[in-house]
C-alpha cells in the first residue's frame, strides 16, 4: 500500500477522533445551556428554594457554593503553596521529597467519595462539626491540595534563579528572597492553580453530600449545613424534582465552571507570554 | 533575632509541607479504622469471592461490584483510549498551531464539567437511547462505558499530548528527513518513544473512571449481580458505597468501609504503578 | 516586610470573613434528618413554623431512615425521621413519636397494560417467579423489578409485608429515593417499583392491589394493607426547642396539613 494512501486514511481517522471529541464537548454545552438559559433570571438566581426545589430559586446554594469554594481554598492555599516553597526552596531532591511527591501524586487520585468518607467520619463525626460548611471545606480543602502544590511547584520553578542571586547578594535572607521576589513572580502561576480548585470545589457533589449535608437553607455561620449548586442539581434531577430547575441549575453551573476555566486561562496565558 | 525568625519560619514551612502525608495518613487511618475490624471478623477471601450482598442477612460479599467496577472501567478504556489517544496525536502532530491553541482549553473545560452533569446527560439522552436500540433498561454497562469513556477523555489527552511534546524534536526530524509521512514517524518512531507517558495517561484515566461515583449511580441502574451482557445493570464499588452509606448501620457501615478499603487497595494499586512509569521516563 | 495597600485590604477582608463565618452564631438550628418519605412535609412544616416563630431556624435534610436513627443516636441531629415498621432495639433509649402513616404504592409504566395485581402476584414478581408482564397482563415483556436500597426504612417494611420471607430476585435494580424510583419507572415501560403515596404523580401509574388503590382514606380504612408508621426520634437531652418542634408537629393544624398533602395524621 501507499505510504502516502495510509497517511491520508491515518489523518482523517485520527481527525475524527478529535472531531468526536469536540463535538461531545459541545453538545454537552449547548444541550444544557439550550434547555437552561430560558429559566434562569435574575429572580431564579436570587430567591430562596421552595417547596424542595420543585419553584422559587437557587440562591442558597449559589452562597454554599461561594462559600465552599473561598473557605476550602483559604485553608488549602496556605498549606499547598508551604509545601510547593518547601520543595523548591528549602530543601534538594532527597527521601522527603520524594515521599512528600509520592504522597501527593496518591491523593490526587483518591476517588471523591473516599474523601467524602473520611470527611464524615473524621470531620463530621470525630471532630464534631456536623453536616457543615466547615466539614465540607476541610474536606474540599485536602482534596484541592495536590492541584494546589503541582502548579505552585512549577509556577515557583519558573522563576529564574538569578533573581534569587540578586537577594542573596544584597544580603537578603532566604524568606526575604521568597516573600519578595519567588512569590511576586510566581504569582499568576500559583493563582492558576488556584482558580483551577475552584473548579473542582464548584462542581464537587460526592465528598460534599456527606460532610456538608443538604440543608436548604443558606447558610448563615461556618457550623451552617448548606447544598452546593452541584449537590441541589444532582438532589432535582435525579429524584426528578422539577426538570426546569434541573436544567437552570445546570446552565448556572456551566456557565460558572466556563468562567473559571477560561480566566485560569487566560491568566496562564498571560503569564507565559511574560516568561517565555 | 532575624536568624531566629528565619528558622521558626524554615521549621513552620517543613511542617507544612508534610500536611499532605498528615492528610494521606488519616485518610487511610480512618478508613482503615472502621474497615478492617469487619474484614478481621468477616474474612478477606469471603469479602472478596462471595456473590451475595444481603446486608439485611449479614451477607457481605462484593465480588459483584468489584466485577462491575471492572467492566466500567474496561469499557470507558475501550471507548476512551483510541479517542482520546487519537485526539492527542492529532492535536500534536497533524493540527497546526492555532488550531491547538483553541482546542487545548476546550478540552480542559471538558474535564471541568462537574460528573453530575455528565450522569445526567447520560439519563436524559444516552439510556434511553440504548433502551430503544439494544433492548435491555438503558442503565447499563454500555451506557456507564460511554460516559465514563468521555469523562476520561481530557485526562488522557492531555497526559499523551506532554509526552509527545516532550520528546526530543530530533526523532521526529531524523525520521522525516528519512523519507517518512507523518504516520510513519508517529507509528515508528513517536509513539514507541512516547509509550511509556501514554500508558502512564491510561493508568490514571483508568483511576478516574473506577473512582467515579455520581455519574455511575445515575446510569447503572445499580443491580447486584455479575452481569452477562453489555446491557445488564450493574453496580460498581464506589456507587455501593454511595447508596447505602446513607442507609447504613451496624456491621452494614463497616461492611461499606471495608468496600471502601478495596477500593483504595485497588486505586493505591493503580497510583504507583503510573507513578513508577512517569518517574521512570522522567529520569 | 512592606505591605502594599491592596494586601492590606485583602487581608482585612480575610480576617473580617473568617471573623463573621466563625462568631455569627444564630440560634442554634433545629436539625432534622432522615426518611426521604417524611423530608417534603417536615420541610414545609418546618417553613409555616420559622414564619409564625422568626427567631428560630428549622433545618430539615433526607439521607435516609437509617441516616434518621444514626444521626439522633450520635447527636447529629436534634430529631432523626424513620419509617419503618418498628425502630431497631439498640435505640429504645431514645424518645420517639409516630408523627403519620404513610402507605407505600406500587407503580408501573402509564404505557403498561397492567392495572390491577393480586397481593400473591406481587410478591412473586419481586422474588422473580413471575418475571414476565404476560403472566399479569397481556404484554410479553420482561418485567424490570426496582428496589430501594438496603437499609431503606421503605423497602424494610415493604419487603417485610410483600416478600414475607422470601428473597428480593437478584434481577432486580436500586434506586435510594422515592423520587429516583419514580424516575426510573416513568421512564421504563417495563419496570415495576414502589414509592410514597405522597409521592405518586401522573407520571406513573400505581396498581390496585387486589383490587384496592392505594390511597389514604384506603390505608386509614385498613383495608390497604402495605403501610408503614413514621417516626421522629429525640436525640439523648434534646433541647427544649426540638420539643416544641416535635410538639408542634402533633398538634392539629400540622396534622391537617400532613393529610392534605398526601400522608395518613394520627390524630
Amino acid at each position: 500500500m501507499n505510504p502516502k494512501f495510509i497517511q491520508k486514511i491515518a489523518s482523517v481517522a485520527l481527525g475524527t477522533a478529535m472531531l468526536v471529541t469536540l463535538s461531545v464537548l459541545i453538545f454537552i454545552i449547548f444541550y444544557i445551556l439550550y434547555q437552561g438559559l430560558p429559566i434562569v433570571s435574575m429572580e431564579f438566581l436570587t430567591t430562596p428554594i421552595r417547596d424542595m426545589g420543585k419553584s422559587g430559586g437557587i440562591f442558597p446554594t449559589i452562597i454554599s457554593t461561594f462559600y465552599l469554594a473561598f473557605l476550602s481554598i483559604c485553608i488549602a492555599a496556605p498549606l499547598g503553596i508551604g509545601t510547593a516553597v518547601f520543595l523548591t526552596e528549602y530543601t534538594r531532591e532527597n527521601t522527603v521529597t520524594r515521599v512528600i511527591r509520592f504522597t501527593t501524586d496518591c491523593l490526587a487520585g483518591i476517588p471523591s467519595i473516599i474523601f467524602g468518607l473520611f470527611g464524615f467520619v473524621f470531620f463530621v463525626i470525630y471532630l464534631g462539626f456536623g453536616w457543615s460548611i466547615l466539614a465540607g471545606s476541610l474536606t474540599l480543602a485536602t482534596m484541592m491540595l495536590p492541584t494546589i502544590i503541582r502548579t505552585s511547584e512549577e509556577a515557583i520553578r519558573a522563576v529564574p534563579e538569578g533573581f534569587r542571586e540578586v537577594t542573596y547578594g544584597l544580603g537578603g535572607s532566604k524568606w526575604q528572597s521568597v516573600t519578595e521576589i519567588v512569590l511576586p513572580k510566581a504569582f499568576p502561576g500559583i493563582l492558576t492553580g488556584i482558580i483551577l480548585s475552584m473548579g473542582r470545589a464548584v462542581s464537587e457533589t460526592a465528598a460534599l453530600i456527606f460532610t456538608a449535608g443538604m440543608s436548604l437553607h443558606t447558610p448563615v455561620s461556618v457550623l451552617s449545613s448548606g447544598r452546593s449548586m452541584a449537590v441541589h442539581f444532582y438532589t432535582i434531577a435525579r429524584e426528578g424534582i422539577s426538570l426546569q430547575m434541573a436544567f437552570g441549575t445546570a446552565a448556572v453551573l456551566i456557565v460558572t465552571i466556563s468562567i473559571i476555566n477560561i480566566s485560569s486561562y487566560l491568566l496562564m496565558h498571560k503569564y507565559m507570554r511574560k516568561y517565555a | 533575632m532575624n536568624k531566629f525568625i528565619e528558622t521558626i519560619i524554615e521549621k513552620s514551612i517543613i511542617l507544612i509541607a508534610f500536611s499532605t502525608v498528615a492528610v494521606l495518613f488519616l485518610i487511610a487511618f480512618f478508613i482503615f479504622k472502621e474497615g478492617i475490624p469487619f474484614l478481621a471478623q468477616y474474612g478477606l477471601p469471603g469479602f472478596l469471592t462471595g456473590s451475595t450482598w444481603l446486608p439485611g442477612e449479614d451477607k457481605f460479599g462484593i465480588l459483584p461490584m468489584i466485577i462491575g467496577s471492572i467492566y466500567v472501567t474496561l469499557g470507558a478504556l475501550i471507548v476512551g483510549v483510541p479517542l482520546g489517544v487519537g485526539s492527542a496525536i492529532f492535536l500534536v502532530e497533524f493540527a497546526n498551531k492555532r488550531i491547538r491553541n483553541i482546542i487545548k482549553p476546550a478540552i480542559e473545560l471538558l474535564a471541568g464539567i462537574p460528573s453530575v452533569v455528565y450522569g445526567f446527560i447520560g439519563i436524559m439522552v444516552l439510556a434511553p437511547w440504548v433502551r430503544i436500540n439494544f433492548g435491555g433498561s438503558g442503565l447499563s454497562i454500555l451506557t456507564a462505558s460511554i460516559v465514563l469513556g468521555i469523562m476520561i477523555l481530557p485526562t488522557i489527552i492531555s497526559i499523551t499530548m506532554d509526552s509527545l511534546t516532550a520528546l526530543p524534536s530530533v526523532y521526529k526530524e531524523g525520521s522525516i528527513a528519512l523519507g517518512a509521512t507523518t504516520w510513519q514517524t508517529v507509528i515508528m518512531v513517536l509513539l514507541p518513544g512516547a509509550k511509556s507517558g501514554i500508558l502512564a495517561g491510561i493508568i490514571l484515566g483508568m483511576g478516574r473512571a473506577i473512582g467515579e461515583t455520581m455519574a455511575v449511580i445515575m446510569i447503572t441502574g445499580n443491580a447486584i449481580r455479575i452481569p452477562t451482557s453489555l446491557y445488564d445493570s450493574v453496580r460498581t464499588m464506589t456507587s455501593n458505597i454511595a447508596l447505602e452509606m446513607g442507609y447504613a448501620l451496624g456491621i452494614h457501615r463497616s461492611a461499606l468501609f471495608a468496600n471502601a478499603v478495596v477500593l483504595f487497595g485497588f486505586i493505591m494499586i493503580l497510583n504507583t504503578i503510573a507513578i513508577l512509569i512517569i518517574n521512570k521516563r522522567s529520569k | 516586610m512592606r505591605i502594599s495597600w491592596k494586601a492590606a485590604i485583602f487581608i482585612l477582608l480575610f480576617v473580617l470573613f473568617i471573623y463573621v463565618s466563625f462568631t455569627a452564631k444564630p440560634v442554634l438550628p433545629i436539625r432534622l434528618a432522615g426518611s426521604t418519605a417524611f423530608q417534603p412535609f417536615a420541610e414545609k412544616l418546618a417553613e409555616k413554623y420559622m414564619e409564625e416563630h422568626p427567631s428560630i431556624t428549622v433545618d430539615v435534610q433526607g439521607g435516609g431512615s437509617a441516616v434518621g436513627i444514626m444521626a439522633s443516636q450520635q447527636g447529629i441531629v436534634d430529631i432523626g425521621m424513620a419509617d419503618m415498621l418498628s425502630l431497631p432495639h439498640d435505640i429504645d433509649y431514645l424518645e420517639r413519636t409516630v408523627v403519620a402513616r404513610d402507605g407505600i404504592a406500587v407503580i408501573v409504566n402509564p404505557a403498561n397494560k397492567a392495572n390491577e395485581i393480586s397481593f400473591d402476584q406481587l410478591g412473586k414478581i419481586f422474588s422473580g417467579e413471575i418475571n414476565n408482564w404476560k403472566d399479569v397482563s397481556f404484554d410479553n415483556a420482561p418485567i424490570r423489578v426496582i428496589s430501594r436500597e438496603e437499609g431503606s426504612g421503605t423497602k424494610k417494611s415493604f419487603d417485610q409485608l410483600v416478600l414475607n420471607g422470601k428473597k428480593l430476585t437478584r434481577e432486580a435494580m436500586f434506586q435510594d429515593s422515592n423520587g429516583t424510583i419514580r424516575e426510573t419507572v416513568r421512564s421504563d415501560p417495563n419496570a415495576i417499583g414502589y414509592i410514597s403515596i405522597g409521592y405518586l404523580t401522573s407520571n406513573v401509574k400505581p396498581l390496585l392491589i387486589d383490587g384496592i388503590a392505594a390511597t389514604n382514606e384506603n390505608v386509614k380504612a385498613g383495608i390497604y394493607k402495605i403501610s408503614r408508621p413514621i417516626f421522629l426520634i429525640l436525640k439523648a437531652n434534646p433541647k427544649d426547642a426540638a420539643r416544641k418542634f416535635l410538639n408542634y408537629l402533633l398538634e392539629a393544624e400540622a396534622q391537617k396539613i400532613i393529610a392534605s398533602d398526601g400522608l395518613i395524621p394520627v390524630k
